[in-house]
């Protein structure tokens, strides 16, 4: 494969480096950008990152290993993360990720057995109202999450189709008369 | 409190609210029209007023904004000042902004510019965490709309101001919602916290005066320049007024995002708001505003109100307003552990008390959890929660050591309920 940005992909890199007043800070969206491209975000993609920035491979590299939804290997098409902390684990999040697992028959580093698909655990996702919560490949959250919701996605996942934005309505907030 | 008949006013429920011309007929944007278009309305003005109206810092700390707007130095001519957004909203149990760029993004848009044109500031940046792509999108629509109608940009409304704001993605670190995190986050570093001083108004953002606000907060500025300080300061609890988003989420029959005044009871909030525990259970605890204050047990909330001053009595903070109930069933040493494996994930790594120490939280209480604890392993535990207190650059080595310690201390009797058993199977 080889390691180069459209002239497209530059000027957005440029538009996000204008934003600020210094060349680094568009280290992120950069980063960004390339894993989208590329899917992950191997040595190859740093270094591109590295060199349209101006900045040593070590810098991009420091900043992409910090952060969890930079990949920094190979992964499967779609994740399916499935939040397992607090509100959501009191709610069986960690049963529910167990089951996604078992259901796509995942080995120990969360992979499909059909390579399509990986699961992990997330760390609190910011929509604890409505767990347990899962997030697809870095986009969409599925609120108030079933086994069978569940299978849906994995479903729908499977057949590539494009999960739409779940809407969640503010709550008819009429307090319960006692 | 007459709170069943309180009008909302942060996440009113107006229909396409988010639209900017349904949020211009009903009032928005007029307190920043105050700001840039009246002369008794001058920076300092604007921050007098924010500061008169207590506006307590809705991001977990409580701080007073407009005290946190009065530390910027004098403007220098030349030189760039800026608004850092935090957004990240990343503490488990919070779930608060995230509605507020879906339905109200306006009132946000316009509180972050009010603060820049009061504090003199260039540019505001706001930081949102990567999770919430979908609700960026949203937020950047809403500014597209506002620089459309010359709210945000060069010139606004012919006061020949020039504020922008931009958008910055996170990539999944709890940590960049420390404020001097999210700025090395900004600038393109990785993210470990700064330490202080210099503060941030001294040396922020690039090394210029910078004020960072949760997104909530600044929100609260526009009504209160929209409403007046007094109208603000006269709502809720008289310590801690305003309105209030309130998240409420586990084992309750109607789990969601409220909002009420600050003051309301906790009792009020989870069986008349959130419809009481599910399954007809018991309560057995509560953690009232993210998961690093101190939890509370059933007994304990009894006449306690949201706000600072009544939370404090029983040794525990407001946080962020996302509240977690839990029921009679729930297993507590489990509990602890999960939040504690949070804290060991999220740790940045730079300072040893919180890399190491979150760690040693994990590996002692899945002993225990396990069925392999000894008593000592509990004084272990607050013992490291001593050494890491106050010992690390940021606060987050002591959000991880507050729920350990305050959970062991209140719920001690769960704790030995679990050494006891292994003691008594190692015996038999």
């Amino acid at each position: 494969m080889e390691y180069i940005f459209t002239q497209d992909e530059l000027q957005e890199i440029a538009r996000h480096v204008a934003k600020y007043p210094e060349k680094k800070s568009a280290v992120m969206p950069a980063l960004w950008i390339a894993q989208e491209k590329f899917g992950w975000l191997s040595n190859e993609a740093i270094k591109l990152v590295a060199t349209t920035l101006e900045l040593p491979y070590a810098h991009v590299y420091g900043v992409a290993s910090f952060y969890t939804m930079y990949f920094k290997k190979e992964v499967p098409k779609h994740l399916i993360e499935i939040c397992t902390c607090f509100s959501c684990g009191e709610m069986k999040g960690k049963e529910l990720l167990d089951f996604t697992k078992e259901h796509l028959g995942c080995n120990a580093q969360g992979f499909s057995a059909d390579g399509k698909i990986w699961a992990r655990a997330a760390e609190c996702l910011g929509a604890c109202d409505t767990g347990p919560v899962c997030q697809i490949s870095n986009r969409r959250y599925r609120h108030k999450l079933t086994e069978d919701k569940l299978k849906d996605i994995i479903e729908k996942l499977r057949n590539d189709e494009e999960l739409p934005y779940e809407r969640i309505p503010l709550y008819d907030q009429t307090p319960i008369e006692d | 409190m007459d709170w069943k008949n309180y009008q909302k006013i942060i996440l009113p429920n107006i229909p396409d609210y988010h639209k900017i011309d349904v949020y211009e007929k009903n009032g928005g944007y007029e307190g920043l029209r105050k700001a840039m278009t009246q002369e008794e309305w001058d920076p300092k003005a604007v921050v007098n007023e924010v500061k008169a109206a207590n506006i307590r810092g809705r991001g977990g700390a409580g701080f007073n904004a407009g005290l946190k707007w009065s530390f910027m130095p004098p403007k220098q001519e030349g030189l760039p000042r800026y608004l850092a957004c935090n957004g990240d909203e990343s503490e488990p149990g919070t779930c608060k902004d995230r509605r507020l760029f879906e339905y109200n993004p306006h009132l946000f848009i316009e509180g972050a510019i009010i603060a820049c044109y009061a504090m003199e500031m260039d540019a505001a940046y706001v930081y949102i965490r990567g999770e919430y792509i979908d609700w960026i999108e949203m937020l950047q629509a809403a500014v597209d709309e506002a620089y459309a109608k010359g709210y945000v940009g060069d010139n606004i409304m012919g006061s020949g101001k020039n504020i922008h704001m931009h958008i910055h993605r996170g990539a999944g670190a709890y940590i960049c919602g420390e404020e001097t995190s999210l700025m090395e986050s900004l600038e393109g570093n990785r993210p470990y916290p700064r330490s202080k001083p210099p503060f941030p108004a001294q040396k922020g953002l690039w090394g210029y005066p910078t004020t960072i606000n949760n997104v909530e907060t600044l929100s609260h500025a526009a009504l209160v320049m929209r409403n007046g300080a007094s109208w603000y300061s006269s709502m809720g609890a008289q310590t801690h007024p305003g309105p209030c988003i309130y998240g409420i989420s586990g084992h309750v029959n109607r789990p969601g995002v409220y909002e009420y005044p600050t003051g309301m009871l906790i009792s009020d909030l989870i069986y008349k708001v959130a419809g009481g525990i599910r399954n007809g259970k018991k309560l057995k605890a509560v953690v009232p505003g993210g998961s690093s204050v101190p939890i509370l047990t059933a007994e304990m909330i009894e006449g306690i109100t949201m706000d600072a001053d009544s939370l404090r009595t029983v040794g525990t903070f407001m946080g962020t307003g996302g509240m977690c109930v839990l029921d009679e069933d729930t297993d507590i040493v489990n509990f602890l552990l999960r939040t504690s494996k949070f804290y060991d994930h999220e740790s940045c790594g730079q300072c040893t008390p919180c890399r190491e120490g979150t760690g040693w939280f994990v590996k002692v209480l899945e002993k225990i959890a396990r069925g392999d604890g000894e008593t000592k392993d509990l004084d272990l535990l607050l013992d490291l929660c001593d050494r890491m207190e106050g010992r690390t650059v940021c606060a987050l080595a002591d959000a991880a050591a507050w729920p350990v310690r305050n959970t062991i201390n209140r719920f001690r009797g769960d704790f030995e309920a679990k050494i006891k058993k292994a003691t008594l199977i190692a015996t038999s």
